[in-house]
């Protein structure tokens, strides 16, 4: 299992870097994927996206369909890849701890 | 490379290298003094076969920076056994239309895949893209930006507008009844954002076919198939008609017996085709291309809804607007994509297909919900197919 180390912390993630224990997130771990997504600064606007999938992913225990998180948010997509560069299955996901999507190619 | 101690290493493998026909295995193999992990592909290969199981992991989520799609990942689940295929991730790239290349473009694309992929390529996927097979994650921004610097593009995966296609319409074929290619290249334009960051509940596919032979197989499997069509009548040169009948061709037998709607008639001397009961099949017109030809009013009809199996089975496209000039189709086309779009991405459930969702929903309301009228052209005879009650009034 790749580990994946950054400020001290050490994390079991899977191939494509995301985290194995979905229990284990917390903010912390959030500001430590970003810098793996091309996120720099955490603003508000990202913390409302990655609580809302985290929220989401609790209750129904998936990632929510893209034009759910656009909804919900507020956001238009266009701006979500505008904070996560990887885009919302990659990068928004992956910092809020969410297991890889599925999905198809 | 497959043999060891003189003993092939792919044993069945082999055997699809037998027979007249092309064969990957072949392909690959004659990859190998470019490609290093060809040994490892095919051996991951073999070890699925003899093990009647796939060896690659489902779903890798990779990609570039800005865009959702375009990046395929795949994951050995052998990678110990095969190091050199650990990672072996797709890429898509958008091809141009009707896919027509300079030499010049062809050696750059493998150039480029050479130095940062296995350099084994697929010319093309099923939805038409360059599909450049196996990479490592590490390597996807290089290739990314080493394309666009030479001009292409990556193509779209997940759930997005797929790269649309188009056949070679009127650059290389008489029968195109509108421009193809130009189409096909404005869509792509329009529909950037669409393409590369997936919005929809899943994929939806254009394909631009020139007329009803549909050489890109838009009726079978494209979610919104654009095929050219004339309204007025075929046109018809007599003799040429008299001149095919004289080198053989025996047009009662293999023409108008053929047409399935018989309509056309033979004498001996004149053929006579009864255009109002035309079905254009394109059966005479591929059997006489000198003598007939399709008609001078022309345009494309938009179908809707075919696919290939994969959630669900197979379906075919239904006509959606019979026919529209080729002047107005970009235009129709942005107007009513928006209408579909709207309603697909309400409704439509996660992994559902939008031809799927016209079968759950019924015909009718689908057509009520994008504002369209029901018209005797979207069933294939009348009473034939019912998913459209016509009011009393309204059969009048």
């Amino acid at each position: 299992m790749p580990t994946f180390e950054v400020n001290d912390h050490k994390y079991e993630v899977d191939e494509d870097g995301f985290l194995q224990e979905p229990g284990i997130w917390n903010e912390t771990v959030a500001s430590d994927f970003a810098t793996t997504e091309g996120v720099t600064d955490l603003t508000e606007a990202h913390w409302k996206v990655i609580h809302y999938l985290r929220n989401y992913y609790l209750q129904f225990g998936i990632a929510p369909m893209i034009r759910k998180v656009c909804k919900e948010t507020g956001f238009k997509l266009n701006e979500i890849y505008q904070l996560f560069p990887s885009g919302p299955a990659k990068g928004a996901c992956k910092l809020a701890g969410l297991p890889k999507p599925t999905g198809c190619v | 490379m497959a043999e060891q101690n003189g003993k092939s290493k792919t044993k069945l493998l082999d055997e699809l290298e037998k027979g007249p026909w092309p064969s990957f295995v072949r392909e690959i193999k004659k990859t190998s003094d470019v490609s290093p992990t060809c040994d490892d592909l095919l051996g991951q290969l073999e070890l699925s076969y003899e093990e009647r199981k796939g060896h690659w992991k489902h779903g890798g989520i990779v990609g570039v920076m800005g865009y959702g799609g375009g990046v395929i990942g795949r994951y050995s689940d052998v990678p110990e056994q095969f190091p050199k295929v650990a990672h072996f991730h797709t890429m898509r790239v958008n091809q141009p239309s009707g896919w027509f290349y300079t030499s010049d473009a062809l050696r750059t694309l493998c150039g480029i895949w050479e130095r940062h992929g296995s350099g084994l390529t697929n010319m093309h996927g099923s939805t038409g893209d360059i599909v450049f097979l196996g990479t490592k994650t590490d390597e996807l921004e290089p290739t990314f930006a080493e394309l666009t610097k030479a001009g292409f593009d990556l193509g779209g995966s997940g759930s997005c507008v797929r790269t649309p296609s188009a056949c070679v319409g009127p650059a290389r074929c008489e029968h195109a009844c509108y421009d193809t290619l130009k189409l096909c290249n404005d869509l792509t334009h329009a529909y950037q954002d669409e393409l590369h960051r997936p919005p929809f509940p899943y994929k939806f596919k254009f394909k631009c076919a020139g007329c009803p032979n549909d050489c890109v197989a838009a009726v079978a499997r494209a979610d919104l198939s654009i095929i050219g069509i004339w309204k007025d009548e075929i046109q018809q040169d007599d003799a040429a008609v008299a001149e095919y009948a004289a080198k053989g061709l025996d047009i009662q037998k293999n023409v108008c017996e053929q047409c399935p709607s018989k309509c056309m008639n033979w004498d001996g001397k004149k053929l006579t085709i009864e255009n109002k009961d035309c079905v254009r099949c394109m059966h005479c017109i591929n059997a006489m291309p000198k003598a007939l030809r399709p008609g001078k009013e022309r345009g494309a009809a938009i179908l809707i809804g075919s696919k290939a199996p994969i959630v669900q089975g197979a379906l075919l496209s239904s006509v959606l607007i019979p026919f529209v000039p080729e002047a107005e189709l970009m235009e129709t086309l942005k107007e009513l994509v928006s209408r579909i779009w709207e309603f697909w991405d309400e409704y439509g459930k996660n992994r559902e297909r939008v031809g799927e969702l016209i079968q759950r929903v019924g015909m009718a309301n689908f057509l009520d919900a994008i504002g369209l009228d029901p018209a005797p052209e979207m069933v294939t005879a009348p009473r034939d197919n019912p998913y459209i009650f016509f009011r009393e009034e309204a059969a009048k």
